[in-house]
């Protein structure tokens, strides 16, 4: 057993981290699933898309071959509609409410029509936003932190009214989550990149890139610089599983781990013959499946409740199963045992459902036994924590870390804004899109230009 | 071997299926048209897919009842492209239209192949459609070299709209019912066989032709042709289909569009106390036995068929021949004559509808998927009969029976099978029509 890179051929790695779901072929394919669209009224899905992107008309524009105005009304409602289309979990969102759901007949394809339109508006480089134009010439400027969903979409909602924005990322690349912390056969680096540069060819948004806040800029700086402040800097590191043995060699966390394999290149990537992944959420998947296609023998999945309570979709679920992944439900890391610096063993405890939680579901409790598990990786993926030393730092009102926001995105300091990961303390690409674009309303507002 | 026993195997499950088919199929649904007999009532119209031998075999082997074969008259040339189509909510050819002209091949090679087929398949109809010039001696010409071949029947094409109308012929004759009498008295002089005379609709009715042909001794009737068109206009050459060298004609239009226009004028045929002597084979847009049978209840004693076929090939008559003999197994008619013409007098007079009949929508709640269609139909375009009661993602709809004038829209426009159905709420007892409302005096406001 060794932790090792380059454990398979280039042809199995682009095998495997080949996109998992293929677009449309031709307008023709898309055409045949479009028409079978009812064009609901007031329609469900459109209720269940957080960012409310009006799916029926677009779908319709796809029946109609007007590509040009459906990926205009994807993006007019969410402007990472492309990535969106690639990672949202659709199931328990738009095609979960699709009405056919209620004949018992398939959903409509949403996603995979999305990605269809929004993919022509990319390619072609179509420009479907302009910049207004205020008589005055100056319609204020914006400091962004963090050029993930929330950041780029505040951005764009703001660079459309004519307000100039500079962002400051911390990493060399913008997209944030989308680039860095989901599965690469979802989204792969170059489309997050080019989906990037295609939001910023709005216009009027600047990235400084290697910015950390709080390292290279103080929130004083940018508040005296700028005529408001948005904070869309999402969370960070991996939840600690605070159990002994967590420092030994082998031990990595889903972040890092997601995050080397997307910037380094796959065959660089060093991964266990017998790796265990701890948690069950969107990232925790992600990580499991990926360790397989790196080529880990066995991967196994450590939950501590049962499959009715996991956090990631059925779909999710699926992926990591068919990629063979093991799933161990009611169990907790307890110990990691290892010899010469190196993770050796995965001691778990048996868990049992309790009572209800605070977040309504049955919470697991020790049963006292506990079994081995032989590994030679252990990835954490057991949620992730907010920045809250830089938070406390700044004096801005939080939870534990998360940024306490009111309902105009206002911090408890003026001309601060703030949404996304970092006051959700981690939710949908789609969730922190909206957020941003809430922000970017409530500026607007705070700067006297918005609307109404 | 494996190869054989397969063979033998789909051999011996053939016969299976036919002996209970036969067993299962009570209903007779072979037809008589005017003493011509088929093993079932479905002909191919006279169009493309009959105008050779090739093609007339492989629609009898595939169980056509007959065809019509593709009309006849002087040597003519035709263009490129000839067909053009609109399709509709992707689905293909939902119309058609076409501007090729009478059979372009030489006349005397035409009716040595109807006379072949005519001998391969005796128990099939073998009627040819005619277009002869406009004079009383190329008919009686026409007519005599085609009774030789052994066929059994004429069909006058008085209807094609295109090409030929501007020779004088097609159309030209159908649409003047004085030219069209004078015509069909040229060929009853010489024809012994029956004469099916091909009525165009492309006339405000096709009655006066209609009569005027009968009376000139047409022993039946056949409509609809095809209804002059522009299927649409390719929107980068901005020029219309067919396209032939940047130019466009207007083209005879098919197909299901055509379906419910065929069937308003089959029916004033049916209803004319002249024209509704004589049989009718009824043509345009039939693709299904359920289309058959809405003509067959209109009076048509037969039906012809052809883009149906021409888009999906001779196969179809298979569901059409079963699905007639089920439909009738169900409804116990055993054969055709029981439900020929059964519908044609509940097609009446506005004035002689009950005003008294209501009925209002309702809305099943176990079936309704809450896609708002109905909801929306109403609200926008209708009469504000229905309820929406907000929901995330679904909302509720009822009917508010107290505003429901019983349109159907909603009905119509809801995706799901028996969600909404009409239930009827009559106003009062007893039969009141508009002629007797108006003198007896009462309420006409509704609102």
């Amino acid at each position: 057993m060794s932790i090792q890179n380059n454990k398979l051929t280039k042809d199995q790695y682009e095998a495997n981290f080949a996109d998992i779901h293929p677009p449309y072929e031709s307008i023709t394919a898309a055409k045949v699933d479009a028409n079978r669209c009812l064009f609901c009224y007031d329609a469900p899905c459109m209720k269940s898309c957080p960012t409310s992107i009006d799916v029926p008309k677009f779908i319709k524009q796809i029946a109609t071959e007007n590509i040009k105005g459906s990926a205009k009304t994807i993006l007019s409602s969410n402007i990472m509609g492309a990535g969106c289309s690639k990672v949202c979990p659709v199931e328990k969102l738009c095609e979960g409410a699709c009405v056919y759901n209620l004949l018992e007949e398939e959903p409509i394809p949403i996603a995979k029509l999305q990605r269809y339109s929004t993919e022509q508006a990319m390619k072609n480089n179509w420009k479907l936003f302009e910049r207004k134009n205020s008589p005055s010439g100056v319609r204020g400027k914006v400091a962004i932190v963090g050029a993930g969903p929330a950041g780029l979409s505040c951005a764009h909602s703001l660079s459309k009214e004519g307000v100039d924005v500079t962002i400051y990322e911390k990493e060399s690349k913008g997209g944030g989550l989308m680039t860095y912390g989901i599965a690469a056969y979802k989204v792969t680096p170059q489309f997050c990149e080019d989906e990037v540069n295609y939001i910023l060819s709005i216009g009027g948004i600047e990235v400084n890139y290697n910015q950390e806040l709080g390292k290279d800029i103080s929130l004083a700086e940018l508040k005296k610089n700028y005529d408001a402040v948005y904070l869309g800097i999402g969370v960070g590191v991996a939840r600690q599983l605070e159990i002994p043995g967590e420092k030994l060699d082998g031990v990595a966390d889903a972040i890092s781990f997601i995050y080397d394999l997307r910037s380094k290149g796959y065959s660089s990537i060093p991964v266990g013959d017998k790796v265990a992944v701890i948690g069950m959420g969107m990232t925790a998947i992600d990580a499991a499946t990926q360790a397989k296609r790196l080529g880990a023998k066995e991967v196994t999945m450590v939950y501590r409740r049962t499959e009715a309570e996991k956090p990631c979709t059925q779909h999710e679920l699926d992926i990591a199963m068919l990629d063979g992944c093991e799933i161990i439900w009611l169990a907790t890391p307890k110990k990691l045992k290892g010899s010469q610096g190196k993770v050796k063993q995965l001691v778990c405890s048996k868990m049992k459902l309790g009572e209800p939680d605070a977040s309504g579901r049955r919470s697991p409790v020790d049963t006292g036994e506990t079994f081995t598990l032989d590994v030679d990786m252990v990835i954490k993926a057991a949620g992730q924590v907010p920045f809250e030393k830089l938070v406390k730092k700044y004096k801005l009102d939080n939870k534990n870390g998360k940024l306490t926001i009111d309902k105009n995105c206002a911090t408890n300091i003026k001309g601060v804004f703030a949404g996304g990961d970092a006051v959700n303390g981690g939710k949908e690409v789609v969730d922190a899109v909206q957020a941003g674009k809430d922000g970017a309303l409530a500026i607007l507002k705070y700067l006297n230009l918005s609307q109404a | 071997m494996t190869q054989k026993v397969r063979q033998d195997s789909f051999a011996f499950l053939r016969v299976l299926a036919t002996w209970r088919l036969n067993k299962i199929f009570m209903a007779d649904i072979s037809s008589n048209f005017l003493g011509i007999k088929s093993p079932n009532p479905y002909w191919l119209a006279s169009a493309p897919p009959t105008d050779k031998k090739y093609n007339v075999l492989r629609a009898f082997e595939a169980g056509w009842g007959g065809v019509v074969w593709k009309t006849l008259g002087s040597q003519v040339k035709n263009v490129s492209s000839r067909y053009s189509a609109v399709d509709f909510g992707g689905q293909r050819v939902m119309g058609f239209n076409n501007i090729e002209l009478i059979s372009d091949r030489p006349l005397d090679i035409n009716l040595k192949e109807i006379a072949e087929c005519v001998k391969l398949f005796p128990d099939r109809a073998m009627i040819v459609s005619l277009m002869a010039d406009n004079d009383k001696k190329s008919w009686h010409d026409l007519i005599k070299k085609v009774e030789d071949t052994g066929a059994h029947g004429l069909e006058l094409n008085f209807g094609c709209p295109h090409g030929m109308t501007e020779r004088g012929m097609g159309a030209a004759v159908g649409q003047d019912p004085e030219i069209a009498c004078m015509v069909v008295e040229w060929v009853m002089e010489a024809a012994t066989l029956p004469v099916i005379t091909k009525l165009t609709p492309n006339v405000h009715s096709v009655v006066p032709t209609g009569r005027s042909v009968v009376k000139a001794g047409t022993n039946a009737l056949s409509l609809i042709n095809t209804i002059q068109s522009v299927t649409g206009i390719d929107l980068d050459t901005l020029v219309p289909n067919p396209y032939v060298a940047g130019k466009s004609v207007f083209g005879g239009y098919c197909g299901p569009a055509v379906k419910p226009i065929a069937l308003k004028f089959l029916t004033t045929i049916a209803q004319d106390e002249l024209t509704k002597n004589v049989p009718i084979s009824g043509i345009g847009g039939i693709s299904t036995w359920k289309d058959a049978v809405e003509f067959m209840l209109l009076g048509a004693s037969n039906v012809q068929v052809c883009t149906a076929a021409m888009k999906h090939g001779f196969r179809i008559v298979e569901d059409m021949c079963e699905g007639l003999n089920n439909w009738m197994d169900e409804k116990g008619f055993a054969t055709l004559n029981d439900f020929i013409g059964k519908s044609v007098d509940t097609i009446t007079h506005w004035e002689d509808l009950d005003i008294n009949y209501h009925h209002i929508a309702k809305i099943n709640q176990d079936k309704c998927i809450h896609c708002g269609l109905c909801y929306i139909a109403c609200e926008d375009t209708s009469h504000q009969s229905i309820n929406l009661e907000y929901g995330k993602p679904y909302n509720k709809y009822t009917i508010k029976e107290e505003e429901c004038v019983g349109c159907n829209l909603c009905q119509l426009v809801c995706p799901v099978d028996d969600c909404i159905i009409m239930e009827e709420h009559r106003v009062a007892p007893e039969y009141v029509n508009w002629i007797d409302w108006q003198k007896r005096g009462l309420p006409l406001n509704d609102h």
